[in-house]
Parts: C-alpha cells; structure tokens; sequence
C-alpha cells in the first residue's frame, strides 16, 4: 500500500530541508554577489549603465 | 537513510513497525544551528564588525559584509567542534546540558563534520571575499581555539580561561585585516581589550556557578587554587585591563567619546573588582553573591559599550573627520 499522505517523519524533517535549502540559495546569492562586486570592482552601478566612474 | 541496517532506528517505511520511529533524535535544523553557539557568533560579529569600520582604509559594503559572515561562520564552526570534543563535559555540567549533543539530537560525528566542513567553506569564502591574510588569521583562530583551547589547555590548567579569551579576542584582529590586511597597534590592543576582559568575566561567573565546574572536572582557578587567588586574580586582570582600555583611547580608534566611556566604565569595574576582591565566601554567601553576579552583569555592558564607542568614534571620524 503506497503512502498517500506525507509521514510525520516528512513533517519533522521538511524544517531541516527549508533550512538547508534557504541556507544553499544564500551561498549561491552571495557568491554571486560576490563576483559581481569583485569583476567591476566595486562600481556596479557605473558597470550597469556602462560607464567607468572616472 | 530508509530501511539503512546500520541504524537501527530507521525503518522502512513499508514496514509496519515504522510508527515507533523515535521523534527525539532527529535534529531540526535550529539544533545544527545551535551547534554553532549563535550567542557566542553576535559578540564575534559586533566585535568583528568594530574592528572592519574602525580600520582607516574603506571597504566594499557587501565585501565587509560578506567578511563578517564568514568570520561569524567560522567562530560558529569552532564552536561545532568544541561541542563535539567537550559533549562528555557538557553531559556533567547542568549550563550545558540542554546543548544538541547532550540532549540527543545531535550525535558527536555530525557536529564534528559540520565543524569541519564550515571551517573549510569559512576560511577558503573569507580568502576570496577580502585577502588571504584575514583568512590565514581566522584559519589559525579556528586552530587556537579547538587545538590549543579546546583539546588542550582547558583540561590541563586552570590558566585555560586566559588562553580560551585569546581565541574570542581575535575577530576585531580579523576585521581590521579584512580592510587593511594587516596588523597595527590598534587592532593588537582591541585584541587585547576582550583578551584582559574575558579572566574577570568567567572568574566572576564561576565564583556564583559554584559546583558546575567541580562537577565537570575543569580544573577552574576557583577549584584548583582556591576562592580567594581567584578573587585577587579578578582585581589584578581587572587593572591591567583598565590601563589598556584607556591607553585604546589615544590612539586613531580612540577619541573623547571613547576616553568618556572608557573611563567611566573603568572605573566602576575597577570598583566592582575591588568589592569582590574585600569581601570573603562567608560574606558573599549571605546576599547570595550579590557583588559577584553586579559585576558579571557589569562585565556584558562593559565590553559591548567599550566597541560601542569605538564604532562612535569611527562613525565621527568617516562623517565629521572632515569638518574637525
């Protein structure tokens, strides 16, 4: 008999999942952050709209 | 994980008997993250932070950002791998007893992974984010505090309290490198700032938390070399701690805001100090230490107001240096 609904097992583990899951897409945010902040070094703004800040 | 045979406690879920699955040894995602010691990772942050603004040279808001997380990560993985290594301490001493490990959420395998892993990924983010120098300091502040602290010092001398303070005083040290990459007189007596702080802190702390250390067997200076050594060590760490809070104050993170505060709150822990250091066990116990926990309570104020005033000085230097 198949399962139908989600065991309490599910329930107690779906926390540690959002959370694993929320921690992986602010490592990815930030690590592309990161690499925006790096490779215009620091003028994202002036990066955008094609400028070079001087 | 389902039907696994090396853990017993895991059924199949076709199996009828999955219902007695026990629902206290998974761990949430809040006991992983506790493993991390959050309230140890807020003064690492705070102090961290001081050190990253006080520096003179400016940083990217998202780079000293993104530095300060992973310091705070790192801490939080040493903080792991203390809990891991200390769990027998832990299940004795009855402040940490409700920790994930001696509660049963966590085995000791698991926080000894994170540990690792996040000292890994905390180390490596901080090179790439800000400079090597910053991330070979936190490397090492990792390795001090599990190591030298941790493994071994905490359970040889009663001295473990003073070595264990270096490790908490470093991360101003590694804000400040994270701008400057580097070291100057500055961030070494910010370093030393929380360094001196931490002896009186715990000192007092274990003069009113009387039996949880004997308990432990941590050879505390309260057990090991009695009461009253421990309240002349508190007055003694207390006045060298004075001397290099104020001489803080003339150097570039100091300031008259500074000098105010720290003068002011030298003097009352100076104050404190003395109390402590005139009165005997028979006085304490009949208000209950009540001398002790003031200058405990004290102490939390004390080291918060002093990183306070140098982020004001910091603050009046960026947006009125020009003016002055």
């Amino acid at each position: 008999m198949s399962i139908h609904k989600p065991h309490e097992l599910h329930n107690r583990r779906s926390g540690r999942n959002i959370g694993l899951g929320l921690v992986l897409i602010a490592f990815v945010a930030i690590v592309f952050g990161l690499t925006v902040v790096k490779v215009t070094g620091g003028n994202v703004s002036a990066a955008i709209t094609g400028t070079t800040g001087q | 994980m389902i039907g696994d045979v090396s853990k017993p406690w895991v059924t199949r879920m076709s199996d009828t008997s999955y219902q007695n699955i026990p629902t206290t040894s998974d761990a949430e995602f809040g006991d992983y993250f506790a493993l991390l010691k959050p309230r140890v990772m807020t003064l690492v942050v705070f102090t961290a932070w001081v050190g990253l603004l006080a520096a003179p040279v400016a940083v990217h808001p998202f780079v000293g950002f993104v530095s300060i997380l992973f310091i705070a990560l790192g801490g939080g993985a040493s903080g792991a791998l203390n809990m891991w290594y200390d769990a027998d301490i832990d299940r004795v001493m009855r402040r940490t007893q409700k920790r994930p490990i001696p509660a049963g959420k966590v085995t000791e395998d698991e926080a000894k992974a994170l540990g690792f892993a996040l000292s890994g990924i905390s180390v490596l983010m901080l090179g790439l984010a800000s400079n090597w120098f910053a991330a070979a300091f936190l490397a090492f502040t990792i390795f001090f505090y599990v190591v030298i602290y941790t493994m071994w010092l905490k359970r040889w001398t009663p001295q473990n309290i003073v070595i264990g303070g270096a490790a908490g005083a470093f991360p101003p040290m590694i804000g400040w490198a994270v701008a400057t990459g580097g070291v100057s007189i500055e961030s070494v007596l910010m370093f030393a700032l929380i360094f001196m702080w931490t002896p009186p802190h715990f000192w007092a702390l274990a003069l009113f938390m009387r039996n949880d250390y004997d308990n432990a067997k941590v050879p505390m200076l309260t057990v090991t070399h009695g009461r009253r050594v421990t309240r002349n060590h508190i007055l003694g760490y207390t006045v060298v701690l004075a001397v290099l809070a104020i001489a803080a104050g003339f150097t570039s993170i100091g300031g008259y805001v500074y000098l105010g505060v720290a003068i002011v709150l030298n003097a009352m822990f100076l104050w404190g100090a003395v109390k402590i250091w005139r009165r005997d066990e028979e006085v304490s116990e009949t208000d209950n230490f009540l001398a002790e926990r003031k200058f405990f309570k004290l102490s939390l104020a004390y080291l918060f107001l002093h990183f306070g005033a140098i982020l004001a000085e910091a603050f009046i230097d960026r947006y009125f240096g020009v003016l002055a």
